[in-house]
């Protein structure tokens, strides 16, 4: 009978992502309704220090071996596959972020069964069964969808589940288990990691975004941008427009072909919120619209906005948030 | 190089969502269809390959009848035939099932690189590409903005949080598309003329050999709902001087963001 709850932790530069002690905070809330385990699967070598524990985890396996030394979807899918088969877990959760995407797929299909992608609410339903909501058609709408096969998998929008409060009472267990894996099925991985230049803090995981549209005028303007976004210690984004018109890196870009975003506090600004704009940000928890005109449609999801001139109204704003952190 | 590159023919993004009264679908009877953008770059990207080294680029897809629009308009492009999977079961399957009934062609077509889109839009998922990749046994490499094809194998960029990374493995591959890998041509008028006498081979479900474990689903749509709405916002007016301080203290205070 298929028991507890897995948990894969992504590991970046020997640190769990705190994507990954979102999704562990998430199955730990399921587990205490099913009155089951929580177990954390690392298959990283670096320091335990967080004490994943604390955030919920009533085991944590280690999965070591050497060919997981660096990441391939095929060696990290076999070795997670492989601690499925070995705890029979009733469900395998994980972050949705962009290893998370890469990764239960594959072990999904590994495992014959079913995944709910990117999901934004999670419950447990008749038998204890999981039952996700994702968005669909760019956050248009959403599905409620159940899944039938065991394990169940979900992969959890970044930001939106909190992580619970640690505590520090919790213990866990440790085991470590050595994956049987070939290195011949092994034929792609990551060679190298560049970082992207710029960018203090990533898009998917701020937890405030300030973004410039085409109301920027020019490329030297996204100063005022940045500054504000550095005031609220979040990260700069852009509409397509401000992109192809060249004025800021792709990299920036939130919409439908661009990066889905869910920040606690969303700032946009020259921005008029078409719909594929809004597809990539309107699952933010509160949004604030900068603009000259009252009619613009982003004015329709703001939860706050200033009728007005951005150039006045942007740098006004730095100087307020600078001066309320003092 | 023999290349595939699978193509979903999926709604307008513009398109406004209506549910179905059944609640567990979208109304699509009005709406355009397109072919997937993400698809596009596989299309695109298989035709610079192809333009560079030779081969014959093949693109599939999994749909009914209206699916073969979308077929014509990668022929267009510049594809030299297609393969159409025909079953009306396709539109509302699981990955699971399009993934096998994929791989179950490409089998058959044994080709030296897959190519995807990074997640057909619409359902917005990601998952159709691992199943090919892990029902052929092929190593694969996901949203991939730059790929190199290298006489042993392949070197691709991808985005991840705050970095790239680059993946090298060995070929035949699966690699799924993310924007900023090309920029997708537009079928020129004799690319559509041709288009018209190249071959549209249709093949229903029943020659692709699927076990009924590969049939069974793995996910039940319960409903499907319109994001809740936003309560109305509140608008400020006036003079620099007084909305913006008043509108951090709505911030600190009522949302308590800062
Ligand atoms: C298939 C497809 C995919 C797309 N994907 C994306 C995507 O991922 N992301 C995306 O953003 N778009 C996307 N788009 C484009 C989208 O449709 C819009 O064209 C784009 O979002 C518009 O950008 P914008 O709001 O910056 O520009 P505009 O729509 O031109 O709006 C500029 C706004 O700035 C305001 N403004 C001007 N000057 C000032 C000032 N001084 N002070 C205050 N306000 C000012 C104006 O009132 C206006 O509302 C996509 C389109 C398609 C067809
Ligand atoms: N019905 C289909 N026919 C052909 N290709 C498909 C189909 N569904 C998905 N794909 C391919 O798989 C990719 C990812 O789709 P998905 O996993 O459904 O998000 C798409 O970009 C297509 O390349």
């Amino acid at each position: 009978m298929a028991q507890g709850i897995l948990v894969f932790m992504e590991e970046r530069e020997d640190k769990v992502k705190k994507t990954s002690l979102e999704a562990l905070s998430a199955a730990r809330k399921l587990a205490d309704r099913l009155q089951e385990t929580v177990t954390a699967v690392r298959l990283g070598s670096g320091d335990a220090s967080e004490n994943l524990a604390h955030y919920g985890a009533d085991k944590v396996l280690c999965v070591r071996h050497e060919l997981l030394a660096s990441y391939s979807t095929e060696g990290f899918s076999a070795a997670v596959a492989e601690a499925a088969k070995k705890t029979e877990p009733r469900f395998i959760l994980s972050a949705a972020s962009a290893m998370g995407r890469d990764l239960m797929p594959r072990v999904a299909a590994r495992l014959g069964v079913g995944l709910a992608q990117d999901c934004i609410a999670a419950e447990i339903v008749g038998e204890g069964q999981l039952q996700c909501v994702r968005p669909i058609y760019a956050g248009k709408a959403y599905a409620v969808v159940r899944l039938l096969a065991s394990p169940a998998m979900a992969t959890l929008r970044p930001n939106v589940f909190p992580v619970g409060k640690a505590d520090a009472s919790r213990n866990a267990e440790t085991a470590t288990i050595t994956p049987d894996l070939d290195a011949g099925k092994i034929r792609a991985s990551v060679k190298e990691t560049k970082a992207s230049s710029g960018q203090k803090v990533e898009l998917t995981e701020a937890d405030i975004i300030v973004s410039g549209g085409r109301g920027m005028k020019g490329p030297e303007n996204f100063r005022i941008i940045e500054e504000l976004a550095d005031a609220f210690g979040g990260a700069m984004g852009a509409s397509r427009a401000a992109v192809d018109a060249e004025w800021i890196d792709q990299q920036h870009q939130v919409g439908q072909t661009g990066k889905t975003v869910s920040p606690s506090l969303y700032v946009a600004c020259g921005i008029s919120g078409a719909i594929q704009h809004l597809a990539g940000m309107s699952s933010s928890k509160y949004i604030v619209a900068i603009n000259k005109d009252p009619e613009a449609p982003i004015f329709n999801v703001a939860d706050y906005g200033i009728v007005g001139d951005l150039f006045e109204v942007v740098p006004a704003l730095t100087q307020a948030v600078n001066n309320l952190k003092k | 190089m023999k290349i595939v590159a699978c193509v979903k023919y999926v709604p307008d993004t513009a398109i406004k969502i209506k549910i179905t009264p059944d609640e567990r679908g979208v109304e699509l009877s009005d709406v355009s269809f397109i072919v997937n953008p993400y698809d596009e770059f596989a299309v695109e990207e298989a035709l610079q390959i192809k333009e560079a080294r030779g081969g014959e680029v093949i693109v599939v897809g999994a749909g009914t009848e209206t699916a073969t629009a979308g077929l014509r308009t990668c022929l267009a492009m510049g594809a030299d035939s297609a393969v159409l999977l025909s079953d009306p079961v396709f539109d509302n399957a699981d990955s699971y099932l399009i993934g096998k009934a994929l791989a179950s062609v490409c089998r058959e077509l044994e080709p030296d690189l897959i190519l995807f889109g990074k997640h057909a839009i619409g359902v917005d998922n990601g998952q159709v590409p691992s199943i090919v990749a892990q029902s052929l046994d092929l190593p694969q490499a996901s949203v991939v903005t730059k790929l190199e094809i290298l006489d042993q194998g392949f070197r691709a960029e991808r985005d991840i949080e705050g970095a790239h990374e680059i993946v090298e493995g060995s070929l035949p591959a699966v690699i799924t598309a993310q924007k900023g890998l090309n920029t997708p041509r537009y079928a020129s008028l004799k690319g559509i003329m041709a288009a018209k006498k190249k071959k549209i081979d249709v093949r229903n479900l029943d020659s692709l050999g699927l076990s009924e474990e590969d049939k069974k689903p793995r996910l039940s749509v319960e409903r499907i709902t319109l994001p809740p709405s936003r309560p109305p916002g509140k608008i400020l007016q006036g003079d620099v001087s007084q909305v913006v301080p008043e509108l951090v203290k709505l911030l600190h205070e009522e949302a308590k963001v800062l």
